[in-house]
């Protein structure tokens, strides 16, 4: 199924937020996400099964004034 | 001073965006003597690691951070970032901005005072960047916010205090609330003259890290904040129109025309 990643259309197998994020590249990362515009925090990832099409967000610390 | 209860210091809250380099970022806090720096949340790819370094230097500063949520036009997006940052930061303190017009950064108040009270509801402890309207900081204080930070001029602009009456009007307004001049400003004069109207403190970024020297001018501003308060604790003169010599006339020599 397809998902898109901070905007990018990524191809993977059926998976929750938690094993799609892992197969991304953030396993252990310093992040925070959102799905479909809707925060999902860490401790709720692995419940979240993920859809075709559903959009997520996945942003960390930056500079900000 | 304190913030939500945390007690700070320092009356400098300082920016961390737009800096030469990640050294001159931890050397220019360092020079600022800031205990609260102000950071943000933008998107990261997998294979990106530039976030995760830039919180490592942060962290090795040890100083408290006030996330904000730079960029959101809407309540829904603010809050949702907001629930990013405090994930993220492990912080209840948000630096809360919902942007209204591109071209001024102009706060929409309407939107900020639902988001705040929606934030408040939730248990974060909101830092609304507002203008200087009374009615409209009248409305952030019902929503539950403890602090108010009235913008000196749009952000970036370095412009200074574009209405230091309407700034001076929201000291007198609130003076137990704590209020902090955020944005605008573009020399440590601007800064002086904002604790000189009795504000608790001062939040900036691009007039340092866009100086020539951002080290020198971090120093600059912290002094000049430093000042400023002196000078309000010491209660200044007041303006008047005619001269008063400072040189008392009594016993002064007669010597003629």
């Amino acid at each position: 199924m397809r998902i898109f990643v901070n905007g990018d259309r990524h191809d993977i197998e059926p998976a929750t937020l938690a094993l799609a994020l892992d197969a991304l590249g953030y396993g252990g990362r310093k992040i925070a996400t959102a799905v479909n515009g809707r925060f999902v925090a860490a401790p709720a990832r692995p419940a979240v099964e993920l859809c075709d099409g559903d959009q997520i967000e996945v942003v960390a610390p930056m500079q900000g004034g | 001073m304190a913030f939500y209860g945390v007690e700070l210091t320092s009356r400098l809250l300082l920016g961390t965006a737009r800096y030469p380099s990640p050294k001159v970022l931890a050397d220019a806090i360092e020079a600022s003597g800031a205990q609260v720096v102000t950071v943000s949340l933008r998107r990261e790819a997998g294979s990106e690691r530039g976030g995760q370094a830039f919180w490592s230097i942060v962290r090795a500063l040890g100083v408290r951070v006030l996330p904000n949520t730079a960029g959101c036009h809407s309540v829904t997006e603010a809050v949702t970032t907001a629930h990013m940052a405090r994930e993220l930061f492990d912080t209840p303190w948000i630096k809360l901005e919902v942007i209204r017009d591109d071209e001024t950064l102009q706060p929409d108040v309407f939107g900020l005072v639902e988001a705040a009270r929606v934030l408040s509801e939730e248990g974060f402890e909101v830092f609304p960047y507002t203008t200087e309207d009374l009615a409209v900081a009248d409305r952030l204080v019902e929503a539950g916010c403890r602090v108010l930070m009235p913008w000196g001029a749009p952000i970036g602009s370095a412009r200074g205090l574009n209405n230091a009456y309407g700034l001076k009007a929201m000291r007198a307004h609130f003076p137990d609330i704590p209020l902090v001049v955020d944005a605008g400003l573009g020399v440590p004069s601007h800064a002086a003259a904002a604790m000189e109207l009795g504000y608790d403190a001062v939040l900036l970024n691009t007039a340092v890290a866009e100086a020539g020297d951002p080290v020198a001018m971090a120093r600059a501003f912290a002094l000049a904040i430093e000042a400023g308060r002196l000078a309000f604790a010491a209660r200044p003169l007041e303006p008047r129109d005619m001269a008063v010599p400072s040189t008392p006339v009594f016993g002064k020599a007669s010597l003629g025309d």
